[in-house]
């Protein structure tokens, strides 16, 4: 047991202890945690900063707004309903074109008015949101799937989720939703997480919880080789998002749309360690890396070169 | 915040933690574990005798300096009399006086005394005796023994044992037997020695006392030889020549007087009792606290009233079951719902036993689910909903309490002590769980705080835990530490080994 701690640290695995410990409560003020865990604020802070985003649709902040949804949605067939607080994709609903009167989920589920009505009161309510304190229900686009990963997606759409570290691009995955995972890129749901190569924009092996895979386990495709489009314009966007915020330590979500390319979705000041297992390599490792040879104060474009230089898969102990 | 600054604040608060404990474990006597019981001893001495027709004083020499002994408590008794103590050259005295009493008359004198370690035979250096008066052959002897055994002799103790032995020759001894006339019994002896001692200018006096055994009926009281070799007090036992004070040997008074006189009256008779009891050891502690003038009692939980000590005692183990769940979140990696719901639920398990709280938690939450299911369905507003969920919780503890009672099963009526608030937030958050991540993560998380909570019991019911924290409430001072330390523990959780040995490059995907 004591044999496996050591090698985990070897590899420079971060664990949870040290995450929080050492770089959540160091590098991730208090007082900024509200521009990230109000998905909202964070859509409209992007947008000021020039970040692509998925377009708002509106804005459901109280009981009395829920029947407002139709007239929100009139125009857009496709929307997604994202409560603003939400943990870890709760209470997420993608609505993917209508039967009648009923609305049609991505997995295929009607939904008439009122059961609609009922998710969006509960998640005004608090019920998806962390301390179920009140919360205010995002109306926006539906991304467009890209055909990029159509062979490594069970319905739903495929995210990428890029940690970044005092404004330098660490560690990349792809997160392709699974039968399992209901189409949600999510891996708690049972999502596969694919790690990426920071220097190229190339899939490694994948995870599955907590098992490594080679292929998808619904597509039956092979998971590494393939190449994420517009790699650079994501790392990019990754690395200006610390401008955004002023959090050291935080996970970019980013969602490549067929018509509008990169999008960021939300940004996660306690993003996850199963990247690691996508990747196959320790986090740890990389921050060491940062923290000893790194420009934290250089402008974005030179912090995606010093990561593209750096990370090149695999990266060796330092 | 840098982890020198908690290192140093951890030590002195551990510093601060023990230090308290050892004062009032060590030098307060408070009880380590429970149900201790400290070894008491009643001593009593009851005077008898016969007044004349005048006024009566009587006197008994009471214990004062007594090494390896204190005094818990003390009483007289008497029917009439007038009570005095104070403080004689050889000693304590009570005086019990009337000025005309009737018929024969008893009192008596009780005390409770307990060992004390602390307590030495703290009187000052005595001065040099001054050499007893005799005649001339008697002087003669003396000086030819004190010659003789000096020369036998290294210090203060060998001259002493050496004595002694002469001494108990008797009249083979041709210088002893020119002393021997009064008698020979161990007080004579011991007597003799201090007069033969004085002779050679070493200080020395008889000590009386009993031996702390319980026995039935009436002790004799035994005399020690004290001999003091200029830095302190030695004892000798006059007929065995042993040297040092018998653990059990109780002094009670000293001087070649009796233990009781009396004037006015006749027929005195003195017996000596000895009882041995066992006293809680928080009672003798107490009582020693207070002697001794400390605060530390007026400032214990013992000073509140016992409703209050009970809740008391139940609470401050709240934080010994916090510091469990830090250990398994932070250390082990459990997932529960709700940081502290475990604790509250195994101080449920107090009342109902550990078995019993299992079921009845699993029955409720099993129960309280199907309820939230069905009431998804009516689509409620979730404050309302969560009323309901309580509401219902509340109505399936007066059932289950009340089909105990018919069939017989006592657990079933402890159930009212479930917190039903934190019940009612778990059915929520599950059923939450249920529907965003599946059942079976929703069931895992609901076993993973079940057995939490398990284990938060068993070790909230450490009834020594439970005394210590309650005895030495400073104690949870160390709990601050743990959680400090490990609130600063960047290490892996147990659980990370298992989770992240995909990571490793020798563990390849079959």
């Amino acid at each position: 047991m004591f044999w496996r701690a050591r090698r985990l640290k070897q590899e420079g695995v971060l664990g949870l202890n040290m995450r929080n410990g050492e770089y959540i409560l160091r590098f991730n003020p208090r007082s900024r945690y509200p521009l990230v865990d109000d998905k909202l604020r964070t859509k409209q802070l992007a947008l000021q900063a020039n970040i692509a985003v998925p377009p708002l649709y509106g804005v459901i902040r109280t009981q009395h707004d829920i029947r407002l949804l139709p007239d929100i949605v009139r125009e857009h067939p496709q929307f997604v309903l994202k409560p603003a607080h939400g943990s870890a994709g709760d209470g997420i609903v993608v609505i993917a074109g209508r039967s009648g009167s009923r609305y049609r989920t991505i997995g295929g589920t009607l939904l008439d008015e009122e059961s609609l009505a009922h998710h969006l009161s509960n998640a005004i309510n608090g019920q998806f949101s962390l301390g179920g304190v009140q919360d205010v229900v995002i109306v926006e686009y539906m991304v467009q799937f890209s055909p990029v990963f159509e062979s490594l997606s069970y319905q739903g759409v495929p995210d990428i989720r890029v940690i970044v570290f005092r404004g330098i691009p660490i560690m990349a995955m792809v997160r392709l939703p699974t039968r399992a995972s209901g189409g949600k890129a999510n891996l708690h749901q049972g999502a596969v997480g694919a790690g990426i190569d920071l220097a190229t924009g190339v899939t490694l092996t994948g995870v599955l919880g907590t098992e490594v895979i080679t292929h998808h386990p619904d597509t039956g495709n092979p998971i590494a080789g393939v190449k994420v489009p517009d790699w650079d314009t994501m790392l990019d966007i990754a690395a200006r998002c610390y401008e955004l915020t002023g959090l050291g330590y935080i996970g970019v979500d980013i969602v490549l749309d067929r018509d509008r390319g990169p999008l960021v979705l939300e940004l996660n000041a306690r993003p996850g360690l199963a990247i690691q297992i996508a990747n196959r390599q320790g986090l740890l490792r990389r921050l060491q890396i940062c923290e000893q040879r790194a420009d934290f104060n250089a402008p974005p474009a030179e912090r995606v070169a010093f990561a593209k230089q750096a990370f090149k898969h695999p990266v060796a102990a330092a | 915040m840098n982890n020198r600054h908690i290192y140093i604040l951890a030590a002195l608060l551990t510093v601060l933690g023990i230090g308290l404990f050892t004062y009032k474990a060590k030098v307060l006597g408070f009880p380590v574990r429970p149900q201790q019981q400290t070894q008491t001893w009643t001593i009593e001495a009851a005077l008898r005798f016969d007044p004349g027709p005048a006024a009566v004083k009587a006197t008994l020499r009471i214990p004062s300096l007594t090494p390896g002994y204190s005094l818990l408590d003390e009483n007289f008794i008497s029917r009439g009399f007038g009570v005095t103590t104070y403080i004689a050259p050889a000693g304590r005295e009570a005086q019990w006086s009337v000025r005309q009493a009737a018929g024969p008359q008893t009192m008596y004198y009780r005390a409770v005394v307990y060992r004390d370690e602390t307590r030495l035979a703290e009187d000052t250096t005595p001065p040099f005796p001054t050499p007893p008066e005799l005649d001339e052959a008697s002087q003669l002897a003396l000086e030819a023994l004190i010659a003789e055994v000096r020369r036998q002799s290294a210090d203060v103790a060998s001259f002493t044992v050496q004595l002694l032995r002469r001494i108990n020759q008797g009249d083979q001894d041709p210088y002893v037997r020119v002393f021997l006339k009064r008698g020979d019994t161990q007080a004579d002896r011991a007597q003799l020695a201090t007069m033969l001692l004085a002779g050679a200018q070493i200080p020395a006096r008889v000590a009386h006392g009993v031996f702390l055994r319980s026995a039935p009926g009436a002790v004799q009281p035994e005399s020690i030889l004290e001999v003091h070799d200029g830095v302190q007090w030695l004892y000798f036992n006059p007929t065995t020549l042993q040297q040092g004070l018998p653990p059990d040997f109780l002094i009670w008074w000293r001087g070649d007087d009796p233990i009781a006189e009396v004037t006015g009256g006749s027929n005195l008779d003195v017996t000596l009792a000895v009882q041995e009891n066992l006293l809680p050891a928080m009672v003798v502690a107490e009582r020693r606290a207070e002697q001794s003038g400390s605060h530390a009692v007026d400032f214990s939980l013992f000073a509140l009233p016992i409703a209050t000590q009970a809740v008391y005692s139940v609470l401050l183990m709240i934080p010994i079951g916090a510091l469990v769940i830090v250990l398994l979140r932070n250390f082990v990696g459990v997932k529960t719902f709700g940081t502290f719901m475990p604790v509250l639920i195994a101080l449920a398990f107090r009342e109902t036993r550990l078995v019993w709280g299992i079921l009845l938690f699993a029955i409720i939450v099993a129960l309280g689910l199907l309820i939230r299911f069905y009431l998804e369905k009516l689509r409620l507003l979730l404050v309302p909903r969560l009323t309901c969920v309580l509401t219902v919780v509340v109505l399936l503890m007066v059932a289950i309490s009340i089909v105990s009672q018919k069939l017989g099963l006592q657990p079933g009526l402890s159930l009212a002590l479930f917190p039903m608030v934190i019940i009612s937030m778990t059915i929520e958050r599950m059923s939450i769980v249920w529907e965003e991540r599946g059942a079976s993560e929703a069931i895992q998380e609901g076993i993973g705080s079940l057995i939490v909570a398990a284990i938060a019991y068993l070790v909230m019911g450490i009834a020594w835990l439970e005394h210590l924290m309650f005895v030495f409430p400073e104690l949870l001072l160390l709990v601050i530490v743990g959680a400090l330390l490990a609130g600063r523990y960047t290490g892996y959780r147990l659980l990370e080994l298992r989770r992240f040995k995909g990571v490793l490059p020798e563990h390849l995907a079959q």
